[in-house]
């Protein structure tokens, strides 16, 4: 009776913790988008340094809780374009370096400056066997409500997001035409030049 | 009020401008296998934008800095209201075009209540009151009603544009309360107050551009082709269609 009763609770504490285990990877694009995209704004409304323009902590807020659900890779290899098949691995490893620095540093100043910004998401419009979704949202502050959408794509380590739109533009679409007016006149290692040379006059400044 | 009624002068303005800008735009061609399809006349555009930039680094972007800091944030939050104002009506009556009756009548609504209770639009109590603003142009009208944009076109002093949206801002400019007052110099200096206060506004994003950018050219193009697009996209109510890749 007793053993029973014991492999009665076990099986019950392990059900329940694979239903945890479970949930986590199940969770719905928008919802992980809505949970982290909260997280950061608070972490930014929290913090001063942020607010002043400080980079590196920026870059080290970016790093944290938000590039651990970027498939970047993909982003990368999207706005390359059929270059990427031709490059060699060393030359794949600095576009996405490059790139992913050029990204944060431009785009995270917009960050800093999230002050009495809200965010509301639109439901969802996706079928539950969607590998890929379109997660849609607005931030609004003082004047118009400014479009934020992400393209989120399913994964064995739960939804990643591999595009973003903000006011009606794609990244990696714009991103494309950057990199392969580059890659026609220079090469993909002239690509690689520019985009550190890119790099190195941001940090300057 | 109907100022999308044809002005005699203002098309006739239009005309002989588009008129030029063919001519300008045959030798403007671009040609090579690198041509954009969106942006067939690259070289002429690439000029105009290199022009445009000459006189933003030398006149326009010092002037808006100045603007900007010395100007109290007071005073200058009360004429982005006015000019903000002025153009909720015309928003009004694009959206009356549009045939989007919810649109037109928040704008007209936001336009009354600025201008009686907010001393002229100076104040912007219609956002205190959450009533929604939605800013349409008569190019975006055009889109709506299937006008295709056509090439895109950079134009001296005002900016990236499509051809579309250029014949648009012939009709613009006769919806435009300014250029109905009577006083000259004072309309002149509204009007550069109105300039001046725009690009104060987009001084932050201009220095996003020139971080983001590897070719400041062709990425204010693509992004400001598919800000239309998308723009347009959303009023025939063909949001679904872009999400397919």
């Amino acid at each position: 009776m007793k053993r029973r009763e014991f492999a009665l609770h076990l099986t019950a504490l392990l059900g329940v913790g694979a239903l945890g285990v479970a949930h986590a990877s199940d969770e719905a694009p928008d919802a992980m988008v809505k949970r982290i995209s909260t997280e950061v704004l608070d972490a930014v409304k929290a913090d001063a340094a942020i607010q002043a323009g400080d980079v590196g902590r920026i870059t080290a807020l970016v790093d944290s809780k938000i590039m651990p659900n970027v498939n970047f890779s993909r982003m990368t290899a999207s706005a390359v374009g059929r270059f990427w098949r031709q490059a060699t691995p060393e030359q794949q490893k600095r576009l996405q370096d490059e790139f992913k620095t050029l990204l944060v540093r431009t785009y995270s100043g917009a960050l800093g400056e999230v002050k009495e910004h809200t965010l509301s998401f639109k439901p969802l419009r996706a079928k539950p066997e969607d590998t890929e979704v379109v997660v849609r949202s607005e931030v609004r502050g003082r004047g118009e409500p400014i479009q934020l959408d992400y393209r989120l794509e399913k994964t064995a380590g739960g939804w990643k997001i591999y595009d973003l739109n903000v006011l009606g533009v794609w990244l990696v679409e714009t991103y494309r035409s950057q990199f392969a007016q580059e890659i026609n006149t220079k090469g993909l290692d002239g690509l690689i030049a520019s985009l550190a040379q890119r790099n190195k006059a941001n940090g300057k400044s | 009020m109907k100022p999308w009624l044809v002005n005699g002068e203002a098309l006739r303005r239009c005309v002989s401008a588009w008129l030029v800008l063919c001519v300008l735009a045959l030798a403007g061609c671009a040609t090579g296998p690198h041509a954009n399809p969106k942006d067939p006349i690259e070289p002429f555009n690439r000029g105009v934008q290199r022009f445009n930039d000459g006189v933003d680094e030398a006149v326009l972007k010092p002037v808006a800095t100045a603007y900007r800091e010395v100007v109290p944030d007071l005073v200058r939050t009360g004429v982005s209201n006015f000019f903000s104002n002025l153009r909720d009506l015309w928003s009004s009556v694009n959206a009356a075009l549009q045939l989007r009756p919810q649109e037109a009548v928040e704008n007209f609504m936001r336009f009354s209540v600025n201008t009686f209770w907010g001393i002229g639009g100076l104040l912007d109590i219609a956002t205190e009151m959450r009533i929604e603003r939605t800013t349409l142009d008569f190019g975006q009208t055009l889109g709506r009603w299937g006008v295709p944009s056509g090439p895109y076109l950079v134009l001296p002093f005002m900016g990236p544009s499509t051809v579309r949206d250029a014949v648009a801002m012939g009709v613009e400019t006769s919806g435009d309360l300014l250029s109905g007052m009577d006083h000259i110099p004072s309309r002149n200096s509204l009007y550069a107050l109105r300039v001046v206060e725009a690009r104060a506004n987009l001084l932050r994003a201009g220095s996003l551009l020139d971080q983001a950018a590897l070719d400041k050219y062709s990425f204010t193009r693509d992004a400001y082709l598919q800000r239309r697009e998308s723009q347009i996209r959303a009023l025939t109510g063909k949001e679904d269609e872009e999400d397919e890749e």
